[in-house]
C-alpha cells in the first residue's frame, strides 16, 4: 500500500502538508450537512417518480392523499408550468401530460413526518397510458419517436449549443480543421474501431438533500441545500420562477460529496413549490438510494465511433470520430459534456486533420450531467484504446507512437490553440509512468503462452489524459478577506469545499501571500449567497487555479490597504514599504514598522485619534483569454489550463473467473505547483479507484422497456477496499503555467480520467485480447477469453 | 418512496397503533431510558431521541456502512438494528470516541493521513476501525481490509483510510500498551 508523503516545497506555505481544514469537525461528529438539518415546523418531501419511460399521463387523484391526516401540501405538474435548466430548459420540475423517464417526478406531497409523506404517495392515483419508448441510439437517431416534441422551440443557450429540428439530438458540436476525408485517403493505414460505456451513477453518499422555505406572501425563496454550486443553483431558480436573483438565498453546509451531479438544479423547485403550497413552511426532501438511482441525474452512456489514419512512421495524419451521447430523456447539463467532446476529443496528440461529431441525445431513460471529468473518461476510453490499437497494427511499441504524437511546445490542439511551455508537459506525464511501471515493450505471444499455465496473467499499460476547465468564457470566482482584532484572517469564498480540500487550499495561498501562520486563516466553511462572494460553480477542477488567483489578489489588496495606511502613520511612502512576520515595515529600516494588529480595525494613534478603518480586501478573478467556438468548426480558445496527465497499470488475470487484480497503478500530473501533497494525493486516490470502478465494476443495467434493474447497492455496487490496486503512485510534474496561482493548475477530476483505459492497454498487454466495451466486469473478461480460445481454434 | 412499491422496508405502517416500549441502554458511557416506537432503527433512534447526527444514513439497507457504530463491542450498521434488539447493550458512536475532549489516536490518525474528505462516511469508518482495534490491536493488512470492506467511501480511494488505520494500531499498541 501507498505511503504519502515526500515533496519538498520551496514555500513556506505552498506546497506544505497542512492538515485538512475542516477534519477535526469530521472525525467527531461534529459537521453538519443538510441532511442533518432540521427547522421548526420542518415538513418531509414526497415524490412520486414514474414507473413508465415513457407514458402519457391520463388523470392523477391527488384526493385520497390530501385527505389523508399529516398532509400539508400535494402538487402535480398539472399545476405549474415551471421549466428548468442552465443551457437547455428541457426539464419541467413535474412531468407534465407525458413522463419521459422512468423515475421521473409526476407528483410530490409534504407532511408531517417522512413515514406520512410515504404513504400519501401510495394513496394518489395515476392513471397512465403507456407509449413506444426511445431506448437505444439507434432509435433515437432514426427520430420516428421524439423525446421531446418541442425541441425545435426549447430555450436554449444559442451560439454554443445546437439542437437539430424534428430530431432527438439535443446539440450537434463539431471539430473542423484541415481536410480529414482526404488525409484518411492518403494515410499508410487507417484504424476504425467503436468503443461504448454504460450510464453510471456519481453515488456521493449524501443523496440529494434540500430545505426549502418560501415566502407565501412574496417572491422570497430561502435554501439550505447538499448542492455544489450555490450561485449556479440561485441563478436557476431565479429563471425558473421569473424571480430576482436577491430572492433567491442558498445556504450551503457541509456536503457529502458532489462528483458533478450535485452541480445545477434538482430539487429545490420542487422544494419551493410544496413550501408554498402548505403555507411557508420549511419542506426537506431527501431522497432514498434507491430514489437517487431511478430519479437524479447520471453521467450518460456514449458510444464513440473512431477512424484514424497514420503515416508508416506512425504519425497521425487524421482522426475523424462521432460520440454519441445517451444523455437520457434531458440534456441541460449533458449538451455541455457534449460540447467539451469538441475540443478535447482526440486526447493530447497533434494531428493536421481532425473531425469530430458529439451529439447529444435523448433516449426515455434517466438523464445525465456533469460527472468527475466531464466526459474525458468517455472520450479517452474511445481515444487511448485506438491508440493502443493503432500501435499493435503498426507493430511498433505503443510508449514509442503515443510519444511521437504527444503535444508539445509550438504544437496547436484541434480548435487551434498554441501550445507553449507554460501548457505543461504531455511527454513528462508518459515518461513519468512508463518508467514507474517499468515497461520494456508488449508481451509476445510465447511469453503469454508460458504464463498462461500458471492460470494468472500479467499486463502492463498505460494511457494518457488530459482536460481544461469545460466553463464559459466569462467565467469568474472571487474571494474577501476580513481582519479581526486580532489580526486574523477571515475569508469567504464562493465555492464550496465538497471534500477536495478547497478551503485549505485557499488558506494556504493566503497565509503564503501575507506570511502568516496557518492557525491565523479561517475559511467560512457554510456558504451562503446573502454573505460569500460570487463563484460561477464548484466544478471544472478550476478552483485551484481561479479562487487561487482571486484569493491572490485580495491578498495583495489586503496588504496595499495596509501599506497605505502604514505609510501615513510611518510618514513614508507605500513604495518603500515590506509586508512579513505580521509586520508592514520600511525596506530600508526594518523597525520602522507598524504590527498587522495595530492595523487591523483601523489604527489608533498614542492621543486617540483613528486612521484607516477596518481591513476588508476583495479579489476577483475571470477566464482569461478564453473564446466561444465556432458554430461549424470548433475553432477557438477554450481552455483556461490543460492538465496533462498519464496512468500505468500493471495487473494480473485470472483466467478461469475473469477477475481483475490491479497490482500497481502510477499516475502522473502536470499540476504545475504542488500546494498540498496530502489533498492532491488524496484526490489521486480517490480518482484512480473512482475510475477503477467505471472500469470493472459499475454500470447501470435497463431492461427492455429501459426500467432501471439495478437501483441499489445491492446491485449497483462501487468500489470497496476490497477492491482497490495494491499500489498506487502518485508523480507530481510541476512545469509551472505562469498565469496560475504560484504556477498551479487543477487536478482534482483528472485522476480518474483514462484509468478504464490503461487498464484496457493492459488487459489486451495480458490476454492479447481487446476489449471495446465497459465495464471490463470478470464476467466480460471470462466470456472474452473463451470467445478468444474458440475463435483461436477456428 | 420507491417506483411501485408500497412503503419503504422499514417504514412503520401510519395507521398502526404501536404501543411504546420502554428502552434502556448504555451509549457512550451514560446510561439512558426511553419510551421507543418498537419499530424504530437503532439509527433512527441515536438521531431522533439521543440527538446523536453523527452516525449518517446513505442506503437505509445495510450496505453501506455510513451508520455504523458500535454495539456490545461489534460493528453493526444501525440502520438494520432495530432499537428495541439493543436493550441492555453497550452502544457507542462516534460522538464517544474522543475523552476529555482530546481526540483518540484513532481520529489524530484519519486527520494526519487526510483519510477523510466530505466526510459523510468517516463516522461510520471509524467505527468499523474502533471495533476492528478494540477485538485485534495488531491486525494484519488483510484484516484491516476484511474489517472495512463494508463501508463505502466514494472520496479517498481507500489508502489513507488504510494507512490511517494502521499508523492508529501502531501507536495504540506503543502508547496505550495494547
Amino acid at each position: 500500500m501507498t505511503k504519502c508523503c515526500d515533496y519538498k516545497s520551496k514555500y513556506k506555505h505552498v506546497g506544505q502538508r497542512y492538515d485538512r481544514k475542516d477534519a477535526r469537525k469530521k472525525v467527531t461528529g461534529q459537521a453538519v450537512y443538510a441532511f442533518d438539518m432540521e427547522f421548526p415546523g420542518m415538513l418531509y418531501g414526497g415524490i412520486l417518480l414514474s414507473p413508465y419511460a415513457r407514458a402519457k399521463i391520463v388523470s392523477i387523484d391527488t384526493s385520497e392523499a390530501e385527505a389523508l391526516p399529516g398532509v400539508k401540501a400535494v402538487v402535480t405538474g398539472e399545476q405549474y408550468d415551471i421549466k428548468v435548466g442552465l443551457y437547455m430548459q428541457d426539464k419541467l420540475m413535474l412531468a407534465k401530460g407525458e413522463t419521459r423517464y422512468q423515475g421521473e417526478a409526476v407528483a410530490a406531497v409534504a407532511a408531517i413526518d417522512q413515514k406520512i409523506a410515504d404513504k400519501a404517495l401510495t394513496l394518489i392515483k395515476v392513471e397512465y397510458q403507456p407509449l413506444e419508448a426511445v431506448t437505444t441510439l439507434d432509435q433515437a437517431l432514426e427520430a420516428k419517436v421524439l423525446v421531446h416534441e418541442d425541441i425545435n422551440t426549447v430555450k436554449h443557450l444559442e451560439g454554443v449549443f445546437f439542437p437539430q429540428k424534428d430530431s432527438n439530438i439535443a446539440s450537434w458540436n463539431k471539430n473542423r480543421k484541415g481536410d480529414v476525408d482526404k488525409a484518411l485517403e492518403e494515410s499508410y493505414m487507417v484504424v476504425e474501431n467503436e468503443f461504448s460505456l454504460p450510464t453510471v451513477g456519481h453515488v456521493p453518499m449524501e443523496t440529494h438533500v434540500c430545505i426549502v422555505q418560501a415566502d407565501p406572501y412574496s417572491d422570497k425563496i430561502r435554501i439550505w441545500s447538499s448542492a455544489q454550486s450555490p450561485f449556479a443553483l440561485q441563478q436557476m431558480m431565479a429563471w425558473s420562477f421569473n424571480i430576482s436573483h436577491s430572492d433567491v438565498e442558498v445556504n450551503v453546509p457541509f456536503v457529502g460529496g458532489g462528483f458533478g451531479g450535485k452541480a445545477g438544479i434538482h430539487l429545490e423547485p420542487l422544494g419551493a413549490v410544496l413550501s408554498r403550497a402548505a403555507g411557508g413552511l420549511p419542506v426537506k426532501i431527501r431522497p432514498s438510494r434507491e430514489q437517487e438511482f431511478n430519479q437524479l441525474p447520471t453521467r450518460a452512456a456514449m458510444r464513440g465511433r473512431i477512424k484514424t489514419g497514420v503515416d508508416k512512421d506512425g504519425m497521425l495524419q487524421a482522426v475523424k470520430v462521432v460520440y454519441d451521447w445517451d444523455s437520457g430523456a434531458y440534456a441541460d447539463y449533458g449538451v455541455n459534456v457534449g460540447k467539451a467532446a469538441v475540443y478535447s476529443g482526440i486526447g493530447p496528440y497533434e494531428v493536421p486533420n481532425s473531425y469530430i461529431d458529439s451529439k447529444t441525445i435523448y433516449t426515455n431513460k434517466v438523464f445525465s450531467t456533469a460527472y468527475r471529468g466531464f466526459g474525458h473518461l468517455e472520450t479517452h476510453w474511445t481515444i487511448e484504446r485506438q491508440m493502443d490499437l493503432i500501435s499493435q497494427k503498426l507493430g511498433m511499441d505503443p510508449y514509442e507512437f503515443r510519444r511521437k504524437n504527444l503535444l508539445k511546445p509550438g504544437s496547436r490542439t484541434i480548435s487551434g490553440e498554441l501550445i507553449t511551455e507554460s501548457s505543461g508537459s504531455p511527454t513528462d506525464c508518459l515518461d513519468a509512468v512508463v518508467k514507474e511501471i517499468g515497461w520494456t515493450g508488449r508481451k509476445t505471444e510465447e511469453e503469454r503462452a508460458k504464463e498462461w499455465k500458471t492460470g494468472k496473467v500479467r499486463g502492463k499499460g498505460f494511457a494518457m489524459l488530459q482536460k481544461a476547465p469545460a466553463m464559459p468564457s466569462n467565467t469568474a470566482s472571487s474571494a474577501i478577506i476580513q481582519m479581526t482584532g486580532d489580526a486574523h484572517f477571515r475569508i469567504m469564498i464562493g465555492a464550496i469545499d465538497i471534500g477536495q480540500g478547497a478551503n485549505t487550499v485557499i488558506a494556504q495561498m493566503a497565509a503564503q501571500e501575507l506570511d502568516v501562520p496557518m492557525e491565523k486563516i479561517e475559511v467560512v466553511d457554510t456558504v451562503s449567497t446573502q454573505t460569500n462572494p460570487y463563484d460561477w460553480n464548484t466544478v471544472a477542477s478550476k478552483f485551484t487555479f481561479m479562487g487561487g488567483n482571486a484569493i491572490v489578489m485580495a491578498c495583495r489588496d489586503l496588504i496595499r490597504q495596509m501599506k497605505d495606511v502604514s505609510a501615513q502613520i510611518l510618514r513614508t511612502t507605500p513604495d518603500n514599504l515590506k509586508h512579513g512576520g505580521g509586520y508592514i515595515y520600511h525596506v530600508h529600516n526594518p523597525e520602522r514598522r507598524i504590527s498587522y494588529e495595530s492595523l487591523s480595525l483601523g489604527y489608533a494613534y498614542e492621543n486617540g485619534m483613528g486612521v484607516g478603518g477596518a481591513m476588508i480586501a476583495h479579489g476577483s478573478s475571470i477566464a482569461d483569454g478564453l473564446t466561444n467556438l465556432h458554430p461549424e468548426t470548433g475553432q477557438g480558445n477554450p481552455a483556461l489550463d490543460w492538465t496533462f496527465g498519464a496512468h500505468g497499470v500493471e495487473l494480473e488475470v485470472d483466467i478461469e473467473t475473469g477477475d481483475i487484480t490491479v497490482l500497481k497503478i502510477a499516475s502522473a500530473f502536470d499540476i504545475g505547483q504542488v500546494i498540498n501533497e496530502k489533498l492532491i494525493y488524496g484526490q489521486i486516490t480517490g480518482g484512480v479507484v473512482q475510475g477503477l470502478g467505471s472500469a470493472v465494476l459499475e454500470g447501470y443495467k435497463f431492461n427492455t422497456e429501459n426500467k432501471l434493474m439495478n437501483p441499489s447497492f445491492t446491485d449497483n455496487k462501487i468500489p470497496t477496499m476490497k477492491d482497490i490496486p495494491l499500489e498506487i503512485v502518485p508523480i507530481y510534474i510541476e512545469n509551472p503555467q505562469h498565469d496560475g496561482p504560484f504556477g498551479a493548475r487543477g487536478v482534482g477530476e483528472h485522476p480518474m480520467i483514462s484509468v478504464p483505459s490503461a487498464i484496457g492497454n493492459a488487459l489486451y498487454d495480458a490476454l492479447g485480447i481487446n476489449f471495446h466495451v465497459l465495464p471490463l466486469s470478470p464476467e466480460k473478461v471470462a466470456l472474452g477469453i473463451i470467445e478468444n480460445a474458440r475463435k483461436n481454434t477456428e | 418512496m420507491s417506483v411501485d412499491k408500497d412503503c419503504s422496508m422499514f417504514a412503520e405502517h401510519p395507521d398502526s397503533k404501536q404501543t411504546p416500549i420502554d428502552l434502556c441502554l448504555t451509549v457512550n458511557g451514560k446510561k439512558v431510558c426511553y419510551s421507543i416506537d418498537p419499530t424504530m432503527s437503532l439509527l433512527h433512534f441515536l438521531r431522533d431521541k439521543m440527538k446523536l447526527f453523527g452516525a449518517k444514513e446513505s442506503c437505509g439497507e445495510g450496505e453501506c456502512g455510513a451508520c455504523t457504530v458500535i454495539m456490545n463491542g461489534k460493528a453493526v450498521t444501525s440502520c438494520i438494528v432495530l432499537a428495541a434488539e439493543a436493550e441492555g447493550a453497550h452502544v457507542v458512536t462516534v460522538e464517544g470516541l474522543a475523552e476529555n475532549k482530546k481526540l483518540s489516536i484513532l481520529q489524530e490518525e484519519f486527520i494526519t493521513h487526510d483519510a477523510l474528505q466530505c466526510g459523510f462516511c468517516t463516522p461510520g469508518i471509524l467505527m468499523s476501525a474502533r471495533a476492528l482495534l478494540d477485538a485485534n490491536p495488531n491486525p494484519t493488512d488483510e484484516e484491516i481490509i476484511e474489517a472495512l470492506s463494508g463501508n463505502f467511501c466514494r472520496c479517498t480511494g481507500y489508502i489513507p483510510i488504510f494507512n490511517a488505520v494502521k499508523a492508529a494500531a501502531e501507536r495504540e499498541r506503543k502508547e496505550l500498551g495494547k
